[in-house]
């Protein structure tokens, strides 16, 4: 599954990196508002799923090196938050979706938890 | 006879301020880039990334100020963080995961969750920490990658 998969099962749109998504590859998903849980538990190359729109989810999406960001509950990111992502070369979806519907869909599409062992 | 100091290929020094969430992550982002030009592995570089970021925002959110030093040596990076700030009080109970004394607004950000510093631990190879209540606290931690 490519990140334009996982765009079009939840019914998102890219809100930076729209050219990136057919080239990145998505094999796990890690979902939190905290970025310290994403810190310590989320495996390199997990999609992110949260509902934080704060510029320290950029910086946690590239030192976890994730492989994107889904903004859940139509939350849009602000321009800086923007910027970052693009410097990091961080795609960053957004779904109208909750947490737990985008999650579960995922999941249902056979995308397994990112989770540290 | 005492030892040769291990010879530091690179060190550099970045001011962190407190409570600038907007700019809090800057410095650790700042710091993986020069990793990366030393061509340090990969995994030692995120787990290093991962204990600067924490340790940013533990200054941005508890401290009024902080100074991070970055020290690359041969066989490892070095990092000593020295922030200047109320302290803490009980370092067993910081060092505790779940313990935070984080504000909602801290949380609102993504923060205090009470990881901050066992993730530090968790991800470093040398960790020490020193607190002063009133003065301040300094946190030593370093990863060792093949030569």
């Amino acid at each position: 599954m490519h990140l334009r998969d996982v765009m079009d099962l939840l019914g998102g749109e890219a809100a930076w990196g729209l050219d990136l998504l057919d080239g990145i590859p998505v094999v796990a998903c890690f979902a939190a508002d905290l970025m310290s849980d994403v810190l310590a538990f989320a495996v390199p190359g997990a999609l992110l799923l949260t509902g934080l729109v704060s510029i320290q989810a950029a910086h946690a999406a590239d030192v976890a090196e994730l492989a994107g960001i889904v903004f859940v509950a139509g939350k849009r990111p602000a321009p800086p938050v923007l910027d970052l992502a693009r410097e990091n070369g961080t795609p960053l979806l957004v779904t109208p979706l909750s947490l737990y519907e985008a999650c579960g869909r995922l999941h249902a599409a056979g995308l397994p938890p990112g989770v540290r062992a | 006879m005492s030892e040769a100091a291990p010879e530091i290929l690179y060190s550099e020094r970045w001011t962190i301020r407190g409570g600038d969430f907007d700019h809090g992550g800057e410095v650790a982002a700042a710091v993986k880039v020069i990793l990366r030009q030393f061509g340090l592995p990969a995994t030692e570089i995120r787990r290093l990334s991962i204990a600067n970021f924490e340790a940013e925002m533990n200054v941005v959110m508890h401290a009024d100020e902080g100074e991070l030093l970055l020290e690359v040596l041969p066989d490892r990076a070095r990092i000593t963080l020295a922030d200047r700030g109320r302290g803490i009080p009980d370092l067993g109970l910081a060092m505790q995961e779940g313990w935070s004394t984080a504000t909602p607004e801290m949380r609102q950000r993504g923060f205090g969750a009470g990881l901050g510093l066992p993730n530090i631990r968790k991800n470093s190879d040398e960790f020490a920490i020193e607190s002063t209540v009133g003065s301040g606290t300094t946190l030593r931690y370093a990863v060792r990658f093949a030569i």
